[in-house]
Order: structure tokens, then C-alpha cells, then sequence
């Protein structure tokens, strides 16, 4: 489908931005020496697309690692729905709200799509390991209502042929979308995805920007993502994040993001696809 | 019949989330079942109960137990002869405390008493992986095996230090001590192999699986989709050696009657079960019983052929297993590392497509 009559329907929603859901806040995170985020602050607000862009080794995984709790930065804070995050592992932070899919795929190669994407639901799930031994009853119920919600996701990835094939033998824009699905599963508020076009082809990339802005739009949820391709980020992002060796040197819209001299500088400086 | 799964359509996801979603394997299952429950009971002597059957029973439990641990959480484990022993001992302790309680309560509870051993020893999988685990786990084989000969409480002070089963009932039937029946001992065996294997495929199929093997195959992916590392690894080391120590239970009260702690559970046994999963399938049910059936009955194969059938020596026929066994393991570890169960898949894919190439 046509990619700018999608963008056109997609901004004629006229959605409105609303509050804050995610702050991070003069956050400065060193390995050894090195610095890969230096003092940076900026929002994401509730129901918007905001893209992080910046030349390789910019520090915009590092800032999703942050978020998502995998590093913990020496100094600043991480604002979550207006509450100041206290210091907590991966997976308390996934039960808040948060899901992402990883720059190099990380999905769980010796499962099936449908049970890589049930794993997105594993926060939902409640029976405990009595009813789960017995099966029949309880257990199979919320087995059943999971799969509905799950077969719906597949329905919308349109990766209903792949649902029983082990993940690991997939061609690599099927895996990225079955991640996408993985992370959809859990329903987050805020769904992180690090660099979900790379690599793929220019088909494979029209059918993802089309699933991300289905998923802001029909979902409503908040998506805060990375990409190197200028085109789709113009296209697809609300608002942007420029990253330049660990420094902020951009935020705003679009349009005014390409227009600021210094990120300019930044893509022109650097070898850059 | 012809085998297929055409025109079998899944017309809810409950009959799509069975144990065998194929009608063939369904009654093929209930087939073997009502022969293992009411035919072989009626043929079973003495040579087919303490040669093959139960020792194939008690090692398919033990093999589903650590294939829990290593083929579906990805967490390896040198350490299960000293689990075995931990249920060994707790169904001794259990039998001479307490005489009249049922055999079936002491091997359930020796199994409970070994899944808390089990996550003890399972700590350190919270901070170390693969090979330093499998050290970790050695360790613990090596310690557990030590205590139970140190201790003299474990084997209530007798003079030679093994431990011997008394006579025990379950459900009335004598299963333990000197006068049993073999088709009691065998149906008592293969119901607890029936019962929890179709209690860990439940397990296996739900959401605790899930979780196993997601921190199996990606454990940052993992933890990012909510797993909890503490919770999905401390659980597969406790649901395993649960079942690793019914396998001990059975293996002493029911199987042998008596053991020496570092004879029938040193490192040994850890191995001997540890090769049953590679030949038989990681991260496979299937595996773990076709692993467990080979491993027993090519030792009896091999002496059938090699000593009665051609005359050479036994110590001639334990070298040709032993050399046999780890031939299998490399060719496996290279080729097929999920084992007999890929085998047995691949043919049943054949079948299903019968007759037409592809
Ligand atoms: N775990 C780590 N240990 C040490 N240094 C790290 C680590 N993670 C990131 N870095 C360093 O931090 C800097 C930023 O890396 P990061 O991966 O965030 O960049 P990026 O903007 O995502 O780049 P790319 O476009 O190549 O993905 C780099 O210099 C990198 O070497
Ligand atoms: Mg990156």
C-alpha cells in the first residue's frame, strides 16, 4: 500500500499528543571511560511516535537500555506515567508497561512464532504451578483466552503460515516482524523498538512502517523508536531525538530537525548509509 | 490406517493444544497404555522386571527430570546421582520412621524433600552459566555423596553403611523388601512414570514451560518480556529434582532393595542419565523416554549378541559398550542434537506425506 496516502490517513486522525508518559531526566551513563550518554533529557508523550536518530555509536541503544533497565546510568532519573522510577530489574519494569524488540534479533530460537508471541503474555498469566500440573480447568482456560488475544496479533502481522515453524529457520524480516509480535503481546504502554527496519528490503520496509503506525493508531499505543533511515523516520515519527556521540544535539519535529545546522553536521561528518 | 492429519481440523485451540493434537498418536498412546496396564502385568518375570522394565521406568523419570533442568531451561547439571541419593535417603528415612505410611506418600514426599535440596544447590544459577554451573552441580554430587556416607544418621548407624529397604505396601500390595511381586512393583512404577510424565508435558506446554525456555534460549529477551531469571530457574531446578528424586526413591526401595550411596549414585549415574538426554533428545518428553530405553537395553543387547551369541568375554563386551557409548554421544552432540526424538520425528514427517516425496 501506498506509504504516503497511509501517512496522509495517519495525520488526518488528527491525534492529539497528551501527557507525559516517559521522562528521562539528565541521565549520564559511563562505561569505564567512556561516555555514552551525557546529560540527556527529553519526554515521550502518551500516543506520540518519537524517533531517536544519530550516526552509529550515538548512544541511542544505550538510551533504550536505560529506559527498558538494562543499564543503570550513574547519574539522572527515568520518569514513568509521573512517577520517579526507583532502581529495579528488566523484568518488574516489562510488568509496569514496557516492551521492545532488540537491534540484533532476540527472539527464543528454539520455540515456535506461536510460542515466542505467547511468551508475551506471560505477565498475565496466573494460574499457579498446581493448576498448570492438573491442566484441564483453570489452566487451560487462561491458556485459551491467551491464545485468542495472541491469534489476533498474528492475524494483524499476517504470519499466519508461520505460526507453528520454529523461529530460528525464519527468513530475518519474518523474525523482526514476530518480535514486533512478541513485544505487542505483552500490550504495553510504551513499546521500544531498536532499529526494527535494518537490514530489510524496501518491500519488507513499507509493510513495517505500516504495522507500527497501525499499531499507534488502532492501539493507541506510545512508541519510541530508532531508525536509521531518514526517510521512514520523517515519514513515521511525530517528533524526533538527535544523538551525537552521547550528546543531545536535536528534538523537535521533523521538519525542523532536518533543518538544525548541527545535525546537519553530525550525518555529513559521519560515514552513514 | 493411513497416517494423516488431513481432514483431522482443529476446530478450537483446546484441540489444538493437546498433548497429541493427531488422532493416529492418540490411540497409538492409549494402545501402549492399556498393553503396559493390562497385558504386560499378566506376561512380566523376574528377569523382565529388575532387567528392563524398571529400569527403564525409574530411569525415564529421572530423565524427564533432568531434561527439565538442561533440555528445556537450558541449565546444566552434573549433579544428578546426588539428587537421586537425597530421594534415595528421604524414602529410607521416611520407611523406617514411619512403617505404616503408604509407599506411594514416601516417594512423593522423598521427591518434595529433593526439589528443596535441588533449589539450594540451584542458587548459584542465578549468577554463573554453562560450564562453571556444571561445576557448581559437580560439586554438589560430589558433597551430597560424602554426606550420605558420613553421616551415620542417614543410614541409621548399620554396621555396613548401606542402606536396605524393609518391606513396605502400597495400596496393600507389598512393593518393597524381600517378597514382592513383579507385576506389583512394575504397575506401582509405571504409574508414577505415567502420572507425572503426563504432569510435565502439562507443565511443559503452559505458561512455567514458557518461561523455562525462553531463559533456555535468549534469557535478556527473556527477562525484558517479564520472566523473572530467579523464579523460571529456581523452579526448573526444583521441579526436576523432584523428579529426580522419585527416580532415587524407586530406584533403591523398589529396583535394588539396598545400595551403597557412592556405587549406585556417584557421578556415574549423573552421567548415565546425562547421556540418556543427549541420545534421546534435549528438550523432548519423547527424548527422555527413547534416551532412557536405549541406554538400559543396549548393555542387554550387546551382551546377548557379543557374550552368549559369539562367546566373547564380558570384560571383552563392557569395553565394546563403553567405547559404543561414547561414539554415540560425539555422533549425536555433532548430528543430531535433539537425539532419537528428531529421528522419530523425522520418520513420522515421512509418513505423514506417504506416498509422494514431498
Ligand atoms: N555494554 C557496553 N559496554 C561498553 N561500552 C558500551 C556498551 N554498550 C554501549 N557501549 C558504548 O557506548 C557507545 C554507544 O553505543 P550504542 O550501542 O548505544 O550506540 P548506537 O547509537 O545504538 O549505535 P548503532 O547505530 O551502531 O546501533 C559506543 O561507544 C559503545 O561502544
Ligand atoms: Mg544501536
Amino acid at each position: 500500500m501506498n506509504m504516503d496516502a497511509q501517512l496522509a490517513a495517519h495525520l488526518s486522525g488528527g491525534r492529539q499528543a497528551g501527557g507525559t508518559l516517559l521522562e528521562v531526566k539528565n541521565i549520564t551513563l559511563r562505561f569505564g571511560g567512556v561516555e555514552a550518554l551525557k546529560n540527556i533529557s527529553f519526554d515521550i508523550r502518551e500516543g506520540e511516535i518519537r524517533a531517536i536518530i544519530g550516526p552509529n555509536g550515538a548512544g541511542k541503544s544505550s538510551m533504550l537500555n536505560v529506559i527498558s533497565g538494562f543499564y543503570h546510568p550513574q547519574e539522572g532519573e527515568v520518569w514513568f506515567r509521573g512517577e520517579k522510577r526507583r532502581p529495579m530489574r528488566p523484568h518488574q519494569i516489562a510488568r509496569q508497561g514496557l516492551a521492545r524488540t532488540f537491534q540484533n534479533i532476540a527472539l527464543f530460537k528454539g520455540m515456535s512464532t506461536l510460542d515466542n508471541i505467547m511468551t508475551g503474555r506471560l505477565t498475565m498469566m496466573r494460574r499457579n504451578m498446581l493448576w498448570q500440573a492438573l491442566w484441564k480447568g483453570p489452566a487451560e482456560a487462561e491458556e485459551i483466552a491467551h491464545r485468542e488475544a495472541v491469534e489476533r496479533i498474528i492475524d494483524f502481522l499476517e504470519i499466519q503460515h508461520i505460526r507453528k515453524k520454529p523461529v530460528g529457520a525464519l527468513p530475518y524480516g519474518l523474525q523482526k516482524r514476530v518480535e514486533l509480535g512478541r513485544a505487542l503481546a505483552a500490550e504495553p504502554k510504551l513499546l521500544l523498538l531498536d532499529e526494527p527496519m535494518a537490514g530489510m528490503n524496501v518491500e519488507e520496509k513499507e509493510d513495517m512502517s505500516r504495522f507500527i503506525l497501525d499499531v499507534n493508531d488502532e492501539f493507541g499505543t506510545t512508541i519510541a523508536l530508532i531508525e536509521h533511515d531518514m526517510g521512514v523516520v520523517m515519514d513515521l515519527s511525530d517528533r524526533v531525538v538527535v544523538l551525537d556521540y552521547g550528546r543531545k544535539i536535536g528534538d523537535g519535529a521533523p521538519a525542523e530537525v532536518r533543518a538544525n545546522p548541527e545535525v546537519i553536521d553530525a550525518y555529513l561528518g559521519v560515514a552513514h548509509e | 490406517m493411513i497416517y494423516r492429519e488431513t481432514g483431522d481440523f482443529k476446530t478450537s485451540y483446546a484441540d489444538d493444544q493437546q498433548i497429541f493434537p493427531i488422532a493416529q498418536d492418540r490411540f497409538a498412546f492409549l494402545a501402549l497404555m492399556a498393553v503396559a496396564f493390562l497385558v504386560v502385568p499378566f506376561l512380566i518375570d523376574d528377569y523382565w522386571e529388575k532387567s528392563i522394565l524398571l529400569p527403564f521406568l525409574v530411569y525415564a523419570l529421572a530423565a524427564i527430570g533432568l531434561n527439565i533442568l538442561t533440555g528445556y531451561c537450558g541449565q546444566v547439571s552434573l549433579g544428578t546421582g546426588g539428587f537421586m541419593a537425597v530421594g534415595a535417603y528421604s524414602a529410607y528415612k521416611l520407611m523406617t520412621a514411619f512403617p505404616s505410611l503408604d509407599m506411594s506418600l514416601v516417594v512423593i514426599t522423598s521427591g518434595l524433600i529433593t526439589a528443596m535440596v535441588g533449589m539450594l544447590f540451584g542458587l548459584p544459577s542465578l549468577r554463573i552459566k554453562g560450564f562453571y554451573l556444571a561445576v557448581a552441580t559437580l560439586a554438589a554430587q560430589f558433597f551430597l555423596v560424602w554426606l550420605f556416607n558420613k553421616i551415620p544418621w542417614f543410614y541409621n548407624y548399620s554396621a555396613t553403611g548401606q542402606i536396605t529397604a524393609p518391606e513396605r505396601f502400597a495400596f496393600g500390595v507389598p512393593v518393597t523388601g524381600p517378597a514382592t511381586d513383579p507385576w506389583a512393583t512394575y504397575l506401582f512404577c509405571l504409574a508414577f512414570v505415567v502420572l507425572f510424565g503426563l504432569i510435565a508435558k502439562n507443565l511443559l506446554r503452559g505458561r512455567i514451560g514458557r518461561s523455562w525456555m525462553a531463559i533456555r534460549d535468549m534469557d535478556i529477551a527473556a527477562e525484558i518480556i517479564g520472566v523473572d531469571p530467579l523464579k523460571a530457574k529456581l523452579s526448573a531446578f526444583g521441579v526436576s529434582s523432584f523428579y529426580i528424586g522419585m527416580a532415587g526413591a524407586l530406584y533403591f526401595a523398589v529396583l535394588f532393595g539396598a545400595v551403597e550411596v557412592g556405587e549406585a549414585f556417584g557421578i556415574n549415574a549423573s552421567f548415565e542419565v546425562m547421556f540418556m538426554i543427549i541420545i534421546g533428545g534435549l528438550g523432548s518428553m519423547m527424548g527422555s523416554f527413547l534416551g532412557a530405553g536405549f541406554v538400559v537395553l543396549l548393555p542387554i543387547l550387546l551382551k546377548t549378541v557379543l557374550v552368549d551369541g559369539f562367546d566373547l568375554g564380558t570384560a571383552f563386551a563392557k569395553y565394546i559398550e563403553i567405547t559404543a557409548f561414547g561414539a554415540l554421544i560425539i555422533t549425536f552432540l555433532i548430528a543430531e542434537p535433539h537425539g532419537l526424538a528428531r529421528l522419530w520425528a523425522i520418520v513420522k514427517e515421512r509418513l505423514r506425506i506417504w506416498p509422494f516425496p514431498h
